[in-house]
């Protein structure tokens, strides 16, 4: 049963297991999510249900979206995010979701937006080698070679400097080490894409 | 960010002996041989504490056999039983690396008063 929540996040620091390994951990605040809407297949086509994170002033939103809460009567919130779920008659409309739905040792995908780098060249982008720095090479941090001459052309996708980080990236298998209902707080081993205060997915799909 | 200093704090130490760069301390750490746990001691110069929090480490340099030995520790790992100082000693900068350098008596640190 696909599950999921979603988080910020609030940084990484370490822990230490009953060995007394130190454990590198992320801590996510996953304040309870609200169930918002409900799809099946026969009414849209699909299973799935909408959560809702972190309450947002009325007059943010625009009128439509303000009607889908006003509608089933929960406080509007600023992030909706759909969750593909066969079992979508376990959930209720206005139902909360909170950090107990994990368990501790359990395996979660993360989904989150990566720190943004900026117009970077190739070598950080796509890890190509630098040139020589001496012997008058003066060839430095360059892309190298475009491709053949014969096509007259650049192909694409051709791995050149441009804009890197910002996208969507997902960290899967990470290990859920703590579940603190009570702080509504996570901690999973490894990091986590994004800066901090970052809003990321938690999910899993058994 | 204070949701990591309380994550932090359970798992901190309380009772750690005041010690700096130059003391000479008694570090005692629980070594795990097979299914069998025992306490090792080892004993030497602070030429350096480093970070703050839980992830706070020392560095305990000693010779043995000759040798220079140079170990590092969590300061709040739970392998660390148990930390003594011996001697305090009277140094002038927080880190002590130029102990490398040095043999013998010109080693030695002096003791605080």
């Amino acid at each position: 049963m696909a599950k999921g929540i979603l988080g910020r996040k609030i940084g990484m620091t370490q822990i230490f297991d009953e060995e007394g390994q130190a454990i590198p951990v992320t801590v996510i605040e996953a304040k309870p999510n609200v169930v918002v809407q409900k799809k099946t297949v026969e009414t849209d086509g699909y299973n799935a249900i909408q959560i809702g994170f972190e309450d947002i002033k009325e007059h943010k939103l625009i009128k439509p979206v303000l009607g889908h809460f006003k509608k089933i009567g929960v406080k509007p919130k600023k992030y909706l995010k759909e969750i593909r779920t066969e079992n979508v008659e376990k959930y209720e409309v206005g139902q909360e979701i909170k950090v107990d739905i994990f368990k501790e040792g359990e395996k979660v995908d993360v989904v989150g937006t990566s720190k943004g780098k900026g117009f970077t060249g190739a070598i950080k982008r796509w890890n190509f080698s630098r040139g020589p720095m001496s012997h008058g090479s003066r060839y430095h941090r360059r892309p190298g070679s475009l491709g053949s001459t014969d096509p007259a052309r650049v192909f694409k996708g051709r791995k050149l400097p441009g804009r890197m980080g910002g996208e969507r990236v997902t960290i899967r298998n990470l290990e859920i080490v703590k579940v603190d209902p009570e702080k509504n707080m996570l901690l999973v081993k490894g990091s986590v894409p994004g800066p901090r205060k970052g809003l990321v997915l938690i999910k899993n799909d058994d | 960010m204070d949701l990591i200093k309380a994550v932090e704090r359970e798992h901190m130490k309380e009772n750690i002996p005041n010690f700096g760069p130059g003391d000479t301390i008694r570090v005692h750490v629980k070594v795990k041989e097979g299914n069998r746990e025992r306490i090792q001691v080892f004993e030497g110069v602070v030429i350096k504490r480093n970070g703050g929090g839980l992830n706070e480490t020392f560095t305990v340099r000693r010779i043995s056999y000759g040798v220079g030995v140079e170990r590092t520790f969590l300061l709040h790992s739970p392998r660390v039983d148990k930390i003594e100082v011996i001697r305090r000693g009277r140094v002038r900068r927080a880190r002590l690396f130029y102990l490398r350098d040095r043999v013998g008596k010109a080693a030695r640190v002096k003791e605080k008063r």
